[in-house]
């Protein structure tokens, strides 16, 4: 195991004036470079939790151990600036452009304006905006979605190794959220960040997750592991029931594009014969060849139907649309990508956008079937342990 | 009728001198206590916005200010400060104390939660969060205030020339003094005319204030 980044010891807080204590004696090991998620029913004291550990609510015992150093007692600004945190009401400054608002923390750390022009710059690009044209705007002119990545730019401006996340993504469309939870993904497997994200949803979690604390009223831990171990093996009916109901369909979150093998298909260039790509057709056992432009790019499907109805036209202007994913993307992606599109075959590119492969319906689920597969044999062998203790009478419940 | 308006401006054009040299005092006058009253006034608003007693406190003690009649507080204050403008600007400042105080208050209670939030998670101490953050989106509110208390302060002004304030309220007062002499009632016009016409420049001043300093993002 790696090490740990952040230690919670004993942790607890109690309001005053409420008789149960919001977050009760909590203690959670961290490991750097991960992604903690901490998930559970609202109410549960995951935001306090989360609010404890960069003391912006500050604890009423119990210590917090960062980098092996124990933080209860510092200076609780100096502690934020080394700590990046993103609310779901992201809390822009709408009087400050995006510029300013990215260089909040590098000001504070009294950076020289150059290197924090240098930074801003390099931030806005790292969440797939352009830096000149948003550089001088303000939040009120940006999308929800765009405003959500200058969130996260601006966590990140002094590029601390902690981030603390609320939710993140929880105010924005369901298809803006999956586009931003991958970019997010993306960016993590570079910079490897050590993230404690907060969520209410157990798909969320699954998908964001390298380990998930499912936790219960008075934020104690339910169960403490990875996505996979929490799906196959519920610690308890109280995670059982969180998890709810399609576990199976869930684990498709945890295998991504690039975890499977990638199919062939055959393809031709958009600016092809089209008699020629008919022979390709012909000799190919399909139905239809991909299209790709000059870049490898796959522009569209085209079946012997569309060839011969080509004229001098490019063969990219008259086939159907594909579907499209990236490695990143999980096969829950990928089949919703598919059922959208209402093809059986998602077509897979690479960074630059050009053709890496394909995945059919097949490979999906044969994956399915693989999961249940384990997961009866291990609900099996569950029984068999609970039959086991059952006949020794020292163990009454 | 027409013989009045020629009448009058006859006045203006021969009083014209006398009248710019009131009409600048008035208006320094008004400056000096509206500037008082927004440093004062922004600090008890600040102090107190986020304490509800004492914020009910202040407000409660500058509405009653405010509901003193003006030729009584000045009467008051002939016996503590003497007669003259310290008394007059004194006054003033109470008068303009609560619409600053009270849009501060307002100004800094309707900043999102969530903005200042992310201040401190950031690392921004209290005070960096009010200066940087919070005030100047409180700032817009803020200018409001000054700009209705410009407006009391300047009417109010005119009246302290009954304790020997300085400012167009002179020639108000002396007309009213003498009504039945020729040009009384040119005196008043002038006096009153010159109010207004103060009134609608400060006016364009604020117009012209806030846009230049209320940032292009919350506007």
């Amino acid at each position: 195991m790696t090490r740990t980044k952040i230690r919670l010891e004993h942790l607890t807080k109690r309001f005053p004036g409420q008789r149960a204590p919001a977050v009760d004696g909590l203690s959670l090991e961290i490991p750097e470079g991960e992604i903690v998620i901490l998930v559970g029913p609202s109410g549960c004291g995951k935001t306090t939790t989360m609010k404890l550990i960069n003391r912006l609510i500050e604890p009423t015992s119990g210590r917090i151990v960062l980098d092996d150093e124990d933080v209860t007692r510092v200076d609780p600004d100096r502690l934020r600036r080394r700590i990046g945190y993103v609310i779901q009401q992201i809390g822009l400054f709408p009087h400050q452009t995006i510029a300013q608002n990215i260089a909040t923390v590098p000001r504070l750390l009294k950076w020289d304006r150059a290197r924090i022009a240098k930074r801003v710059d390099e931030l806005i690009e790292t969440v797939g905006m352009d830096p000149a044209t948003y550089r001088d705007r303000y939040p009120k002119q940006l999308s929800g979605g765009q405003r959500q990545r200058i969130g996260v730019a601006r966590a990140m401006s002094a590029d601390p190794d902690v981030m603390l996340m609320d939710e993140p993504f929880g105010a924005i469309d369901p298809i803006t959220r999956d586009r931003l939870q991958n970019e997010f993904l993306r960016i993590q497997s570079e910079l490897k960040k050590t993230i404690v994200f907060v969520t209410h949803d157990i798909d969320e979690a699954i998908k964001m997750g390298d380990r998930i604390a499912v936790l219960r009223d008075g934020s104690h831990v339910a169960q403490y592991d990875t996505p996979e171990r929490i799906l196959v093996d519920p610690a308890d009916d109280f995670v059982a029931d969180f998890i709810g109901r399609g576990a199976s369909l869930k684990r498709l979150s945890l295998s991504r594009v690039r975890d499977i093998e990638l199919g062939e298909w055959p393809t031709t260039a958009e600016d092809a014969d089209p008699a020629e790509a008919r022979r390709t057709l012909l000799a190919s056992d399909k139905g239809c060849l991909l299209v790709l432009d000059e870049g490898r790019r796959p522009r569209s499907w085209v079946s012997s139907d569309h060839l011969a109805g080509a004229g001098g036209r490019r063969l990219s202007e008259v086939g159907l649309p594909i579907a499209v994913v990236t490695p990143h993307a999980t096969l829950s992606d990928t089949l919703n990508e598919m059922l959208t599109a209402r093809y059986s075959t998602a077509v897979v590119v690479d960074e630059s956008g050009a053709y890496a492969g394909v995945v059919e319906i097949d490979t999906i689920n044969e994956a399915i079937r693989g999961m249940r597969m384990r997961e009866r044999s291990a609900a099996r062998d569950r029984l068999e342990a609970e039959s086991g203790t059952a006949e020794r009478p020292d163990r009454a419940p | 009728m027409p013989g009045r308006v020629v009448n009058f401006l006859d006045y203006l054009s021969t009083r014209w001198d006398n009248l710019l040299e009131l009409a600048i005092e008035h208006a320094a006058v008004t400056v000096v206590a509206v500037l008082v009253a927004t440093v004062v006034g922004v600090a008890l608003g600040t102090a107190t916005y986020n304490r509800p007693r004492s914020r009910q406190l202040v407000i409660a003690t500058t509405s009653v200010f405010l509901t003193i009649p003006s030729l009584a507080l000045f009467g008051l204050f002939i016996n503590v400060f003497g007669i003259g403008t310290t008394s007059v600007v004194i006054a003033l400042v109470m008068y303009s104390l609560l619409p600053i105080v009270a849009n501060t208050v307002v100004g800094l209670r309707e900043v999102d939660p969530a903005v200042v939030e992310s201040a401190q998670g950031m690392g921004m101490s209290r005070g960096e969060c009010l200066l940087r953050i919070e005030l100047p989106l409180a700032w817009p509110v803020i200018l409001t205030g000054m700009r209705v208390s410009t407006l009391i302060t300047l009417g109010i002004t005119a009246i302290g020339a009954y304790i020997q304030g300085p400012g167009l309220g002179n020639d108000i007062f002396a007309g009213v003094s003498r009504l039945s002499s020729p040009n009384a009632l040119n005196l008043v016009l002038g006096g009153t005319l010159g109010v207004v016409v103060l009134a609608v420049l400060f006016d364009l001043f604020y117009v012209l204030l806030n846009s230049l300093t209320t940032s292009r993002g919350i506007r």
